[in-house]
């Protein structure tokens, strides 16, 4: 299977004759998916006990490896390395084959690292349990993880740069994002690991681990994300995207802007002014690319608005875009130094990383399993309605997530600066702390549902079609 | 360039990355680079409020100190330093409670010093723990401002001392799960928390604000 790949370059021919099942590995796909929907449990769990611990509802307090604090941290990394990553490999085991009609590297080697990355996101959460965090946010993973990580980013690389490098002609904008996402986020996961722990202190770590919280959402996140738009919106809508010219325009200014946001991260810490004043420019402009890029997907949507309601993957795939337009409004907003003042350290940063993380990325995904799991189980979805009820369950229990923390975080601003015992900020957080738990619950409740709709879809498939579950 | 694979590669993918981290990367090392980095060690033996903090720990529970860490001397506050660093970075605790002070919200007016480079430049801020949010509040002007019994407590039980708090009850920071026997993880944590800001030469006043009762009480009746 892997004669094919050792060809320099397919001809023109054998291009035109690479058939669907040559290309993907419907079953790698697949267990992606369905990974990354178990670290998506292991996450919210998490989540759901730091939101009791937090309203002092927490029944399985004493226990060390029970502990909130550490649940806290597998609840952000089960969600980035466990839930996304594993999303993003198979949505990206699927696109990128079907985009450069090439398979793989090699097929061996994709599962390799797909059992390799299960260990790196293992072993990550168990050396988080048992108390060995390492002191950087979004890169708690174990000093000792952190090798295997990056050789298996490495790998990543390398299986799919192969049928890309080999193909010929004008590249399709999401190829732009996946080349430069694969080189982003090795260097990322470098960076942010590394430097901090073993070459610099003090306040220039600081900048470096505000640099790195910044570039996992902007540089691995969001260009792959949004490079599976570029590939699923098209093809769902069936027409190509509206303006070539906005597309580069998206693409370079996030190249040439994101990575300068990282220090917003600390302001007002003891990092240089004129850093920290960059930073805020430069996320500011972010947010202009970002309209052009959303500009760009409704002047495709244009004139076929219907999809929204009726074809359920480009509804969640829009739904994200307009919360991804909102938390990028509301970061051009926030990242000024007049709201830093009153919104720095509270829950308002907690409900734009989860309007972001859920809202946006989650959502996309979803979008993808919907359209995708049909495909690979060869039977179409077992209830429309229970497809229905995850979609509105999510984005009702993130909406109201995001508005509750939000205000709490504007309440928390006031009581800090008014010089009020401390208490008071607690006291006046609880009714939203305990709203954000019922809101919670209604996200883990969407993901129970698709998870008991997909369980009864495959097993409709297994039933119809004995043949192809084996 | 804007659409083929090597402009793509080199000039998004690396330059604007390399060109970010120059800017925002290098340029704070560059400028902090001879501000020297303390070791442990160092920190250890040249801070007399935390000694006299460490000491005060061996008294208070000697069974327990003389078991973990022997006698009080800068040799094993430093081992208890490295413990409490490490237990707090393990706990999370830093993703609750953050370690500076920014001059703006009147937080110089709560807890002290605005917060300053040379305070990071040690190993025990490596990786730095500025932390990103405040369930509780700020602990780099801690440092002195509580017993070491308070803390005990305070680990073992926050609810006892601060009925509302959010804060985890800390058990395992105990041996036979009892306040009157912190084990190695509780001594370290409890000698860490007293490190932060005991570098300062004095500490502010945290807990003489006017109750809230106090401040809408009319001052004409």
């Amino acid at each position: 299977m892997s004669a094919e790949s050792n060809n320099p370059a397919l001809s023109r021919e054998a291009e035109a004759e690479a058939r669907h099942e040559d290309l993907v590995d419907e079953r790698l796909v697949a267990w992606y998916f369905l990974a990354g929907l178990g670290y998506l449990f292991i996450s919210m769990l998490g989540g759901l006990l730091m939101a009791l611990q937090l309203v002092q509802w927490n029944p399985l307090e004493g226990n060390e490896f029970l502990s909130p604090g550490r649940w806290r941290m597998i609840h952000t990394n089960a969600v980035a390395y466990g839930f996304i990553a594993n999303c993003f490999l198979g949505a990206l085991h699927w696109a990128v084959p079907r985009l450069t009609l090439r398979p793989v590297f090699n097929r061996h080697l994709s599962t390799f690292i797909f059992a390799a990355w299960q260990v790196v996101v293992l072993s990550t959460a168990a050396g988080i349990l048992l108390g060995e965090a390492q002191g950087i946010e979004w890169g708690e993973t174990p000093w000792w993880i952190d090798p295997l990580a990056l050789a298996g980013l490495a790998l990543v690389a390398l299986n799919f740069m192969a049928p890309i490098v080999k193909t010929t002609g004008p590249l399709y904008v999401t190829i732009w994002y996946f080349m430069a996402a694969f080189i982003w986020t090795f260097l990322t996961y470098a960076m942010g690991n590394l430097m901090p722990q073993y070459s610099v202190p003090g306040t220039s770590a600081g900048a470096i681990a505000g640099l790195f919280i910044h570039d996992l959402v902007g540089l691995f996140v969001t260009p792959l994300a949004w490079g599976l738009m570029y590939y699923f919106v098209p093809i769902l809508l069936k027409k190509p995207i509206w303006s070539h010219g906005l597309s580069l325009v998206g693409f370079w200014g996030l190249a040439f802007f994101y990575p300068l946001n990282g220090i917003h991260h600390f302001l007002y810490t003891p990092i240089p002014d004129f850093l920290e004043h960059g930073a805020v420019v430069a996320t500011i402009a972010v947010e202009f690319v970002v309209t052009t890029v959303v500009i760009n997907f409704f002047g495709t949507l244009w004139g076929s608005g219907r999809a929204v309601v009726t074809n359920l993957p480009i509804r969640w795939f829009y739904t994200g875009m307009v919360l991804y337009f909102i938390t990028c409004a509301q970061c051009a907003m926030q990242v000024t130094l007049t709201f830093q003042k009153l919104i720095h350290f509270t829950d308002w940063v907690v409900g734009h990383a989860h309007l972001v993380m859920f809202g946006v990325f989650s959502m996309w995904f979803f979008g993808m399993m919907t359209y995708l799991f049909p495909r690979l189980l060869k039977q179409s979805w077992y209830s429309r309605s229970l497809c229905e009820w995850h979609y509105w369950l999510s984005v009702s229990g993130i909406v109201v997530m995001f508005i509750d923390l939000t205000l709490a975080g504007v309440f928390q601003g006031y009581y800090w600066a008014s010089l009020q015992p401390w208490e008071a900020s607690i006291d006046g957080s609880h009714p939203f702390w305990v709203t954000r738990v019922f809101a919670g619950l209604a996200i883990f409740a969407g993901q129970i549902v698709f998870v008991y709709n997909l369980w009864k879809t495959w097993s409709l498939g297994k039933v119809a079609q004995p043949a192809m579950a084996t | 360039m804007f659409e083929s694979k090597s402009g793509i590669l080199l000039v998004g993918g690396l330059g604007f990355f390399l060109f970010a981290f120059l800017s925002n990367a290098v340029v704070p090392i560059l400028l902090y680079q001879d501000m020297p980095e303390q070791t442990v060690e160092e920190l250890a033996s040249n801070n007399q409020n935390l000694l006299y903090m460490f000491e005060d720990l061996s008294r208070r529970y000697p069974d327990q100190f003389e078991k973990y860490y022997g006698e009080a001397n800068p040799e094993s506050l430093a081992k208890a330093l490295t413990i409490g660093r490490k237990v707090y970075t393990g706990e999370g605790c830093w993703h609750c409670h953050s370690q500076f002070i920014r001059p703006v919200s009147n937080e110089s007016e709560r807890w002290g010093k605005v917060a300053s480079s040379d305070e990071y430049q040690n190993e025990l801020q490596r990786p730095v723990l500025w932390g990103t949010r405040r369930v509780g509040p700020d602990l780099s002007r801690e440092g002195g401002r509580r017993g070491n019994d308070w803390h005990a407590v305070h680990f073992y039980d926050p609810q006892m001392l601060s009925p509302t708090s959010p804060m985890p009850k800390y058990r395992w920071f105990y041996d036979d799960n009892s306040p009157d026997k912190p084990n190695e993880r509780g001594l370290a944590m409890i000698t860490y928390v007293q490190w932060l800001g005991s570098w300062l030469e004095q500490y502010p006043d945290y807990e003489n604000y006017t109750p809230l009762e106090e401040q809408m009480r009319n001052p004409l009746e």
